[in-house]
């Protein structure tokens, strides 16, 4: 891998070499490396681009790294990921694309995942954005989630997106069984003339099942957001879904929070917000000696962090 | 040493009539306020006391008039100049931030970007709480109003200015956290201080450890002296309020 692939390697999985445990990197196109575990077993798709993750049932206090890097413009692909999770399981995921574009022609990554994770297992997802480059050729993501919840079994989404993607349309929907718990937190800063939307429709089939879908996001210049969120609940189960907007400059954003109950029991809530920066809060850090800009720059970082 | 030189401040009375004159808020307030000393500014609501805070912390401008700190005129320098030559500013309605921990604003204020835990809990412990607990919460909705408004004066003591402004600290909390925020103030005052306090407020019991106290009303200075002089005026007048005077508006309230 050349400097530039290794800064992205960085940036979308905080890795500076080789990680412990199971790993696929994929580097323009096509894979740079791969290990798998006496658990974690990795192999590629035969009809497909794309590769098989295979956790053991009992697998506990593990971690698998996916990173994709995109280095040369022009370069188009779409990639399909199954991770099939076993029963009690303990793991972490770390996906994530990061482009690079020096280039006049457009890159384009669309990642397909589709998780299945088994009875009573928990799983940490961390999926992170990137893209450098001053090309005129855009930095495009799409990525498509897909995820099946068995009973009892919970997961943490962490998505994040900061600075650098041109176009981004990303759509999650998941199905939770009995007592599953799905957790999303995501984090976007779009600036420029980017756009980035983003869709989940969360599905509660199972009783007691509940989900937290929560989008912190900043726009600036001209940039457009969407955050479309729709929690469905079939049977007795607690959904909440949240979006936090900073406006900054012409951006637009659009917060479309929306709920579905078909059950009595389904005891759903969702709340947005949208403005810009309180004036009291960079006065009160200007009183602490930051300039207008520091004290902007402080409000946002903590904000999305 | 800070010195307000014939300062005056006027608002639009109407800002949607045009043709409308100006209100003054603050009219040819002159004072001197010395390295170490301890001033509480009081006086009936709407005399211009807040006002009065925010053109020191130059969150408002002049109309008229000069400011100077330690003899360089300062009034045309912006909030964020002013504090970086030494004007620390608690706020009346502490800020919330969403993300921003308590060790963040902390490591802000005292411009320490590595300020260890040990050193941001010292800062709490001195205004009574308990740090361990505070230290990494965010500085959002989920304090209680007596809470901030202990973190804002932890940001203030942080920063170590050497002119530190305090607008109402007991506004908007409750008897019991009251109780404590005094302390917080009779500690700062028995410490050996290089910086000057200014507070404002109505309190009694804050009034008793000035060294000095100005009276403002209706944007004039009234009465200013040392406070052997000034307080014996003032009790029993809207200026000064003992605690059991709130606790008897709170028992009315109910």
């Amino acid at each position: 891998m050349d400097e530039i692939q290794k800064r992205i390697l960085k940036e979308v999985a905080d890795l500076h070499g080789i990680p412990v445990g199971a790993y696929n990197f994929r580097v323009n196109g096509a894979s740079e490396g791969r290990a798998s575990t006496a658990n974690i077993e990795i192999t590629s798709k035969e009809d497909k681009s794309g590769i098989n993750i295979r956790i053991k049932d009992g697998t506990k206090n593990e971690s698998c790294h996916i990173p994709v890097v995109l280095s040369q413009s022009g370069l188009k692909e779409t990639v399909y990921n199954d991770f099939f999770v076993g029963e009690n399981c303990d793991v972490l995921i770390v996906a994530g694309c990061g482009i690079d574009n020096c280039g006049g022609q457009d890159s384009q990554h669309d990642g397909v995942h589709r998780f299945f994770v088994g009875k009573g297992s928990h799983v940490r997802y961390v999926e992170k954005h990137y893209g450098q480059g001053d090309g005129k050729g855009k930095r495009i993501l799409n990525p498509v989630t897909e995820v099946h919840m068995d009973e009892d079994s919970s997961m943490e989404m962490e998505m994040v997106q900061i600075r650098g993607v041109d176009s981004t349309v990303r759509t999650t929907t998941a199905e939770l069984g009995a007592n599953a718990r799905l957790v999303v937190r995501e984090r976007l800063l779009t600036h420029g003339d980017q756009r980035a939307e983003s869709s989940y429709v969360v599905t509660l089939n199972g009783e007691g099942s509940s989900t937290d879908v929560v989008s912190r996001s900043v726009a600036r210049d001209n940039s457009y957001q969407k955050f479309d969120s729709r929690i469905v609940g079939n049977t007795t189960c607690t959904g909440h879904t949240e979006c936090d907007a900073i406006m900054m400059d012409n951006a637009h954003i659009l917060a479309l929070p929306c709920l579905e109950a078909n059950d009595l029991n389904a005891s759903l809530i969702h709340e947005a917000a949208i403005g810009k920066i309180a004036g009291e809060q960079i006065i009160k850090l200007q009183t602490l000696g930051l300039t207008e800009q520091e004290a902007e720059e402080e409000i946002i970082n903590g904000f999305l962090k | 040493m800070l010195e307000l030189d014939h300062i005056s401040f006027d608002v639009p009375e109407d800002t949607e009539k045009k043709s409308a004159g100006n209100r003054e808020i603050i009219h040819d307030i002159s004072m001197t306020i010395e390295n170490g000393k301890f001033v509480v500014i009081t006086g009936p609501n709407g005399g211009g006391k807040s006002t009065l805070a925010k053109l020191i912390a130059g969150i408002e401008k002049p109309t008229s008039g000069r400011i100077l700190l330690d003899g360089e005129d300062i009034t045309d320098m912006g909030i964020t100049e002013r504090a970086k030559r030494g004007i620390g500013y608690a706020f009346q309605q502490p800020v919330r931030f969403k993300g921003i921990e308590v060790i963040d604003l902390l490591r802000i204020a005292s411009g320490d970007k590595k300020m260890t835990i040990d050193k941001a809990c010292s800062y709490l412990s001195e205004v009574g709480l308990c740090a361990q607990n505070y230290v990494r919460r965010e500085v959002n909705a989920s304090l209680s109003g007596g809470e901030l408004k202990r973190i804002e004066i932890a940001t203030v003591l942080a920063r170590g200015s050497q002119m530190s402004v305090f607008d109402e600290p007991e506004a908007g909390i409750d008897l019991w956290s009251f109780q404590n925020l005094i302390r917080v103030f009779e500690h700062l005052q028995n410490q050996n201080r290089e910086g000057s306090i200014l507070i404002i407020s109505h309190q009694e019991r804050i009034l008793q450890i000035a060294d000095e106290i100005v009276v403002l009303t209706a944007g004039r200075v009234s009465a200013h002296g040392p406070r052997e002089e000034i307080l014996p005026t003032l009790l029993g007048t809207a200026s000064v309020a003992s605690a059991c005077d709130r606790l008897a508006e709170k028992e009315d309230a109910k």
